[in-house]
């Protein structure tokens, strides 16, 4: 095992209130590993300054080894750490297929050839055409994203991230907002993902995380509570207490 | 040096007034309403006819300008500008700037292109000498004017019920919804206040800067930086905003005139690059 | 479906994006052979050609990129002057003049891009306003070299490719022009069905999911930018050469305002708005002429407004009903 991603001393204030407080995460390669905690923990802030959308306070982020504290969000995705959000962010405009080919065409480094033509290129076509396979988006991409169902949409937002070849894949609450019966076969999807992808998990339903997660942490006021397996996170007295506590008011 | 120091506030006054109901319609709607500019010249036509037909004095003059544009205001956001609120700034700036095209093509219709003036009483015309420094008359009268009027709009904008309602309504519309503040009825009002102040600041200034029917359009991009440059959140932002434009403008014509006005666009495009939030924007987390 | 099956249809679904529909080369062809059907009207179709170029700009920025600008009469003009002072001084040569507006036009939004491509829509919309009133009161200030509000007159034109001189009807002028604005249109054309093209779209749509996705957004909307505004540099350059005369009315407001009303009519985003919208506004702006020679600013700014209160809507669905006939037209044609 070694590590993909972590965090040096992590630190967040916004004007006062601490947000991620001095955190040192550590995610190993191939791992499903879950962040949970209650609402308000910092969980989104945390993953926002892994991925650049926002500027940690102090502290370090490597990537591989590599600091990427300073990086500019695109360069991050090219160096191997892709991202879904909580709140589907997708190109509105665009069907499924094109979104896919975007992604693929900056990875392979197409992006910036103004006149290059897609359907002459046979790479980005068979890499496209397997991720549209693989999520099951084949019978349709050709509909405009912001006309699909719900859950469909997350599909893409998962396979666009995806499509990124990750070696670290950040999932923002996959879940949320997906009906029951939808929830089964996006998750399917999720730990079908290869093994040498090694995910973050941000998820509010105890259910999914116990099922897929192999390592648990626990954030709780921007601190970490507790991390360590499942059984160890499940036992713990003080993640009963703040955390499974709290659940059971609500 | 320093005559030309007092010129320029009194344009950045009159600047102010005109700029300052745009600022917080901006700040309300989320609106830009490139047509302002509109409201104030009519104010400067009510008041130019008001004094040359009527016969009225020109301080009686004053207010039936400032309440001619208001009411207009008051009439048009009723029935066209309320539509626009939910649309892009684009279509915004598209639809303000037809509505000046229509006004300055209108005016010129109606009253002919060439330059308008007024006959100032004899007790505003001329100037006196204070410790070596020329003050026209006119220029300390504005000033007056325009000193009260922002010493009791930030009054009014600070320490009454609409005023704090006004500032809640800006920060956040929805929540002020929710609380039972009349946005809509606020915003009319506003409107038609801001509305009434360009009408008043184009009456008080034909004699400084002229007025022809292509006044909203030459001085479109004055208000839109004192908006842009000022903030849309208080009324000493716009303040500051009016005399720092003011007095570039008037010095910088003064000592390099052949530049022109090419001084008050490159501070405007300095200003937005340095502080794209204005200038004394609160720091945002 | 088998794996080289599903490519094939991708590869069929991505070429569909560009390829050329029958009622798009009926339209070039009506517009080559616009001179010979109104022969008398050449003047009028060069200045139809001329402003489809400079809508097709615009349309570049804010159609594909969702970059709003109030000023892009700033290129239109330093292209003018730029071809125009060439002529004057250097060559008289049409196609030098052309690539040097062109570049000259470039080199300003390449250089003016970090000033534009920062902060919400309202302070582009300022600093475009902004920059385009400072080169109006440059050109004006520098009247020795641009001849003021005079306009810079002298100018001689020598033939196109030394063998089409330019005649007083303005026929040569509207062929050059056409040519010029086909050319440019094949390659945006190009250019927005590329990967390039694709991640514009894709920051128009989402600018946090484009960097999310790996496209860096800011060097891709000013490579853009330059890009539109080297168009509208050729929209310039055609201008000066055609018309042999510059006027600071290039750098004028209106002309930035007048295009956003043509994308708005023709509707923006798919390459043909701004040439169906340059069409439709020379027609209406002459038609008004003939009647009511002065107030045109009134009637146009009566068109935005409605426009924008609602109007868009019908005539974009009558468009598309128009062209959904086309469509069909055509294909019955190509069976």
């Amino acid at each position: 095992m070694s590590a993909v991603l972590q965090t040096f001393d992590l630190y967040k204030s916004f004007g006062g209130i601490t947000a991620t407080d001095h955190v040192d995460f550590t995610l190993q390669r191939g791992a499903c590993h879950a962040l949970i905690g209650p609402n308000g923990a910092g969980k989104t802030t945390f993953v926002n300054q892994l991925t650049g959308v926002l500027r940690p306070t102090g502290g370090r982020i490597a990537l591989m080894g590599e600091d990427i504290t300073k990086l500019p969000r695109e360069t991050r995705v090219r160096r191997g750490l892709a991202r879904t959000f909580q709140i589907n962010q997708l190109f509105a405009t665009m069907t499924p297929l094109e979104m896919i080919a975007l992604v693929t065409s900056e990875r392979l480094g197409r992006g910036a050839r103004p006149f290059h033509a897609l359907d002459r290129d046979p790479e980005l076509i068979a890499e496209t055409a397997e991720i549209l396979s693989r999520f099951r988006l084949d019978d349709i991409m050709d509909q405009r994203i912001a006309t699909l169902p719900y859950g469909k949409q997350r599909q893409v937002e998962i396979a666009a991230a995806f499509a990124a070849k990750p070696s670290v894949l950040l999932l923002d609450e996959p879940a949320a907002g997906v009906p029951e019966a939808e929830r089964r076969e996006l998750m399917s999807t999720v730990a079908a993902l290869p093994a040498d992808v090694s995910v973050l998990l941000i998820e509010h339903d105890m259910d999914l995380v116990f099922r897929f997660a192999t390592r648990i942490t626990v954030l709780v006021n921007g601190r970490v509570l507790a991390e360590g397996t499942p059984d160890e996170v499940a036992r713990n007295p003080a993640v009963r207490e703040a955390y499974l506590g709290e659940a059971a008011h609500v | 040096m320093l005559t030309i120091l007092f010129d320029g506030i009194a344009y950045g006054m009159v600047l102010f007034v005109l700029g300052c109901g745009l600022s917080v319609t901006m700040g309300l709607m989320n609106f830009v309403n490139l047509a302002h500019g509109a409201f104030a010249m009519l104010g400067g036509y009510v008041a130019v006819l008001a004094m040359q037909r009527l016969g009225l004095p020109f301080l009686a003059s004053l207010p039936l300008a400032f309440l001619a544009a208001a009411l207009v205001g008051i009439v048009l956001e009723r029935l066209i500008y309320r539509p626009m609120y939910a649309k892009s700034h684009l279509d915004q700036v598209m639809f303000s700037i037809g509505l000046v095209f229509m006004a300055v093509a209108g005016t010129d219709w109606l009253m002919g292109s060439t330059q308008q003036f007024i006959r100032l009483p004899v007790w505003l015309q001329g100037r006196f000498e204070v410790a070596g420094i020329g003050i026209g008359r006119y220029r300390l009268f504005v000033i007056a004017i325009c000193g009260l009027l922002a010493v009791s709009l930030q009054w009014g904008f600070t320490r009454t019920r609409f005023g704090s309602r006004l500032r809640a309504a800006v920060d956040d519309a929805r929540v002020a919804r929710g609380l039972g503040i009349p946005v809509s009825r606020l915003f009319a009002l506003t409107f038609a206040l801001g509305s009434g102040l360009a009408g008043l600041g184009g009456a008080l200034g034909v004699e400084l800067m002229g007025l022809d029917p292509s006044f909203p359009l030459k001085f479109m991009i004055y208000f839109l930086i004192v908006v842009t440059v000022g903030g849309t959140s208080s009324i000493t932002g716009p303040f500051f905003a009016a005399m720092l434009l003011g007095v570039a403008d008037v010095v910088g014509k003064y000592l390099v005139p052949q530049v022109g006005a090419f001084i008050i666009y490159a501070l405007m495009v300095v200003l937005l690059i340095t502080r794209p939030h204005g200038l004394f924007a609160r720091a945002r987390a | 479906m088998s794996a080289p099956a599903f490519e094939t249809r991708v590869r069929q679904s991505l070429y569909a994006g560009r390829r050329w529909h029958p009622a798009e080369i009926a339209f070039w062809l009506l517009a080559g052979a616009a001179c010979l059907l109104f022969p008398r009207q050449s003047l009028l179709l060069n200045e139809i050609a001329i402003l489809a170029l400079f809508a097709l700009s615009l349309d570049l920025i804010l159609g594909f990129a969702g970059i709003v600008s109030l000023g892009h009469a700033a290129f239109l003009g330093t292209g003018a002057y730029a071809a125009g002072l060439l002529a004057k001084h250097v060559t008289a040569d049409p196609l030098a003049g052309l690539g040097v507006g062109m570049a000259a036009a470039g080199l300003l939004g390449l250089v003016t891009s970090p000033l534009v491509l920062r902060g919400t829509d309202l302070t582009r919309l300022m600093i475009t306003l902004g920059v385009a009133l400072i080169l109006y009161e440059l050109a004006n200030s520098f009247g020795g070299l641009t001849g003021g509000a005079d306009g810079l007159q002298g100018i001689m034109m020598g033939p196109v490719l030394g063998l089409f001189d330019f005649d007083i009807f303005g026929r040569t002028a509207y062929l050059y022009s056409l040519s010029v604005l086909f050319v440019l249109f094949l390659v945006a054309r190009r250019v927005t069905n590329s990967p390039f093209g694709l991640s514009l779209r894709a920051i128009r749509d989402n600018p946090l999911r484009a960097s999310a996705s790996g496209v860096p957004n800011g060097k891709r909307l000013a490579a853009a930018y330059a890009l539109a505004a080297a168009y509208a540099g050729a929209a310039g350059a055609l201008l000066a050469q055609t018309t042999q005369f510059v006027s600071l009315d290039v750098l004028d407001f209106h002309r930035s305002a007048d295009l956003t009303l043509v994308l708005i009519i023709g509707g923006a985003g798919y390459l043909y708005g701004g040439l169906i919208g340059a069409v439709a506004f020379k027609l209406l702006q002459d038609a008004i002429a003939t009647f009511t020679p002065q107030y045109w600013m009134f009637w146009i700014g009566l068109f935005l407004v409605l426009f924008v209160l609602g109007g868009r809507e019908i005539i974009h669905g009558a468009i598309k009903t128009v062209a959904g006939r086309f469509a069909r037209l055509g294909k019955g044609a190509a069976r």
